[in-house]
């Protein structure tokens, strides 16, 4: 503000045009009695920015910039997280990928990603659509009870599904009734099979992502206007083609920012592998974030453990950018 | 304003290439801490000053945290000029947590590091726990214990090879990984406890044949199968030769008797003798299931044996695995608790050291049987009072005299629990073979065996 009105006045000042020579003194002055103001574009950020911002750039730097360097740092080394530590230079990233148990993880992970992110966001379309169709009754006790699995502690969930797929759990005392009906028998030990943990896992991701994305749908569906919706009735478009045309289109933001938010959530799964499987049976449910854990404090081998996380901090990296391409067409 | 930009981030980068030069590799250096002399160890706790001894251990369970509990308070009270600072974490969780906590530069005085190469050796490679050998020739440890137990916790200084090399732990109670089964469902089955391995056989077969689960089996955390490979391995191989594959001086674990062991694993596994879908059934539970009456034998530790007496009474006995021939002696999983280490940077040695011996006095056994567990050595005046804990202390007394004790599977490598458990989880859900098993683990073992 102050820049701007003194260069106004500079101009439309009542000094007349001096010679170069004239200007150049004049600026020199002012610089010495006003600091160092004159030399900047309006707007140009000030030095001065940087101590208001000190704090948090600390406790950012402490907690979150410097263990990334460091741990960029131990990615490079062998080191058992007691000893001392030898350089292995990129040894640790090729084993990421060469190891069958490793490479397997971010398998799982793909497939994860389709439980934790694809599939809540098309249930939750399916949802949002029928219930923009139609006025609901109780609609704020919906939007709780679905929302409800991302408020719980994800070690609760893990802990409660635990005893839903338990041998004697809910799932399989139905199955059990209907194999009394004479239907065949389809109990299993779903968290200790080996066909079967990896999408059991995957489920329970799907139940607690749906939530959140109905809850941003929903807050957009009310932001397209309704007139777009009776134009798309008058031209005589059914439900499925009123999603495409006007649903979709318009909740591209929110579809963008759920995608983000659950891919990271299933990189980042842990807490629900580590309580509800240890990563068994065998290896079926390893993910790469159980095993930075598992490699850093059960194995001893700390510089894996980095490596593995920094492979996955560029993939979340890949993944955001791609996923803000290609749903919000950005740069594109 | 590029002029600006391109110099803070030279800056920063100078910053960050100079901070990286100064913090080096990362890890401490590896300087190992040596033997005092043992004239120089002072015996006189009372001389000490005012000592707070700071203690992690994992005797959080009932029976073991009323014996350390007591323990302390005894020590403490003899010697008043010492407070002990107890910290207690569920074994799982005082390992992750134990690694941290040596690595810093403030580490407890006494921890309870468990045996193998997976984490006292590691430990004593990278100079974190204090060798206890002259402590020992002033207070006569190795004359008190078994040569046997001494060397489970001894370790060479480069932590390459367990079992020789300086002592670095003593351990307070014995555990054997045997046989419990429920008397109540034996004797409606018209069975006898089993004595050998085709007895056993027999008695499944009949359990089987009358709808009964014939061993209570929960597998989800991979260790129960290679607690119950080993009890098998130790039924089919001679215990020296368990012996040197565990601590990798001698053999292969795709040897015959090896292979045949997770051969009979897998046939138990296809003859429906374990419970159903193991491998999602959690350890923990299995006592309890067992309490239950779900399943009429129960291979486990004597660690159950304190929550078992209580919950079955004298429905429940514990015997030794079975014999390859009546009357033979038998081997099986088991040794001593985990030991009591000092670390290197402990300030008090002289008093943690004097704990220890404490801990482990003829009088810590007695407390040790008067709270339920099974001290590692006979205790000079108490007697076990429940029947199941005069069978475990029977059984342990009749191994202890063969020499009977082989080390857990698990102290083989750091990443033994996965390399090995998991295929062996396959093996139990028929997707594996035992050779393919045993493959797996050799690998595993040969792969750390060259980069020690």
């Amino acid at each position: 503000m102050t820049t701007v009105a003194r260069q106004k006045s500079r101009r439309t000042g009542e000094k007349p045009p001096g010679t170069r020579a004239e200007r150049r003194a004049e600026r020199r002055a002012e610089r010495s009695a006003g600091g160092r103001v004159k030399g900047r574009a309006p707007g140009e950020a000030r030095n001065i920015g940087w101590l208001y911002i000190l704090p948090a750039l600390l406790v950012y730097g402490a907690f979150l910039l410097w263990p990334l360097v460091r741990g960029v740092q131990f990615s490079f080394y062998d080191w058992d997280g007691l000893g001392s530590a030898t350089w292995a230079g990129f040894s640790n990233y090729t084993t990421t990928w060469t190891d069958p148990a490793l490479r397997g993880s971010f398998g799982h992970l793909l497939v994860l990603v389709v439980f934790y992110s694809i599939l809540p966001c098309c249930i939750a379309f399916v949802l949002v659509a029928a219930m923009s169709r139609t006025k609901i009754r109780g609609m704020t006790f919906f939007r709780t009870v679905l929302f409800l699995p991302q408020v719980i502690a994800m070690v609760a969930v893990a802990v409660a599904w635990q005893w839903v797929y338990s041998a004697d759990g809910p799932v399989n005392t139905v199955l059990g009734r209907l194999h009394d009906a004479g239907l065949p028998d389809w109990r299993h030990g779903w968290l200790g099979d080996f066909t079967f943990a990896l999408p059991a896992v995957g489920l329970v991701g799907t139940w607690v992502e749906i939530g959140l994305a109905f809850v941003l749908f929903m807050a957009g569906v009310q932001r397209i206007p309704r007139e777009l919706y009776e134009a798309a009735r008058i031209d005589g478009a059914g439900p499925v083609r009123e999603f495409f045309a006007v649903t979709l289109p318009g909740l591209r933001r929110e579809l963008a920012v759920a995608l983000t938010l659950t891919t990271t959530m299933s990189l980042r799964n842990f807490d629900l592998i580590y309580m509800a499987t240890g990563g068994g049976p065998g290896n079926a449910t390893k993910v790469p974030a159980y095993e930075v854990y598992n490699r850093t404090f059960n194995t001893g081998e700390v510089g894996l453990g980095c490596a593995i996380g920094i492979t996955m901090a560029v993939l979340l990296f890949a993944a955001t950018a791609a996923i803000g391409r290609l749903v919000e067409g950005k740069g594109a | 304003m590029p002029t600006r930009l391109t110099r803070g981030a030279v800056a920063t980068a100078a910053a960050l290439a100079m901070t990286l030069a100064a913090a080096c590799a990362p890890g401490t250096s590896n300087d190992k801490p040596a033997n005092k002399a043992p004239s120089a160890v002072s015996t006189d706790v009372a001389k000490a000053g005012d000592v707070t001894l700071t203690v992690w251990d994992q005797e959080v369970q009932g029976g073991q945290r009323q014996q350390i509990e007591t323990l302390n308070k005894r020590f403490m009270a003899k010697y008043p000029n010492v407070k002990i600072n107890r910290v207690s974490r569920s074994f799982n969780d005082l390992q992750k947590t134990l690694r941290l906590a040596l690595s810093g530069s403030n580490p407890p005085d006494v921890v309870e590091a468990n045996q193998g190469y997976a984490n006292m050796a590691q430990y004593v490679k990278a100079g974190m726990l204090l060798p206890l050998d002259s402590y020992d020739q002033v207070y006569g440890w190795k004359k008190r214990y078994p040569k046997g137990l001494m060397d489970l916790n001894s370790v060479t200084p480069d932590g390459k090879l367990i079992g020789s090399g300086n002592l670095y732990g003593v351990s307070l109670n014995g555990e054997i990984v045997g046989m419990y089964y429920n008397k109540e469902k034996l004797a409606k089955l018209g069975v006898q406890p089993p004595r050998t391995w085709a007895e056993f056989d027999q008695a499944l077969a009949t359990a089987k044949s009358k709808g009964e689960v014939p061993i209570a089996f929960n597998n989800l955390e991979k260790l129960p199968a290679m607690q119950l490979y080993g009890i098998l391995q130790d039924g089919l191989a001679d215990k020296e030769s368990v012996r040197k594959l565990v601590f990798g001086s001698g053999g292969s674990w795709t040897d015959g008797p090896n292979v045949q062991a997770a051969q009979k694993l897998a046939d138990w596994s296809r003859q429906g003798y374990l419970t159903k879908d193991p491998n999602s059934r959690k350890w923990d539970d299995t006592p309890a299931d067992f309490a239950k009456g779900e399943g009429v034998f129960m291979f486990g530790g004597t660690w159950w044996a304190p929550d078992l007496a209580d919950r079955m009474k004298d429905k429940v006995g514990f015997v030794l695995p079975p014999a390859a021939q009546a009357g033979q002696p038998v081997s099986t999983l088991g040794g001593e608790s985990l030991p009591w280490s000092i670390t290197a940077k402990s300030k008090h040695s002289d008093v943690a050291a004097a704990y220890i011996n404490f801990i482990t006095s003829p009088e810590a056994m007695d407390v040790s049987v008067e709270t339920g567990n099974l001290p590692v050595l006979a205790a000079p005046t108490k007697q076990p009072s429940l029947p199941l804990m005069k069978d475990v202390s029977a059984a342990w007394a009749e191994l202890s005299k063969n020499d009977g004790t082989t080390p857990y599977n698990d102290y083989t490598t750091p990443t033994f629990t996965d390399a090995f458990g998991g295929p062996l989880q396959e093996l139990v859900a028929g997707k594996k073979s035992a050779q393919d098993v045993m493959k797996a683990a050799q690998d595993d073992a040969a792969a750390f065996q060259k980069k020690k």
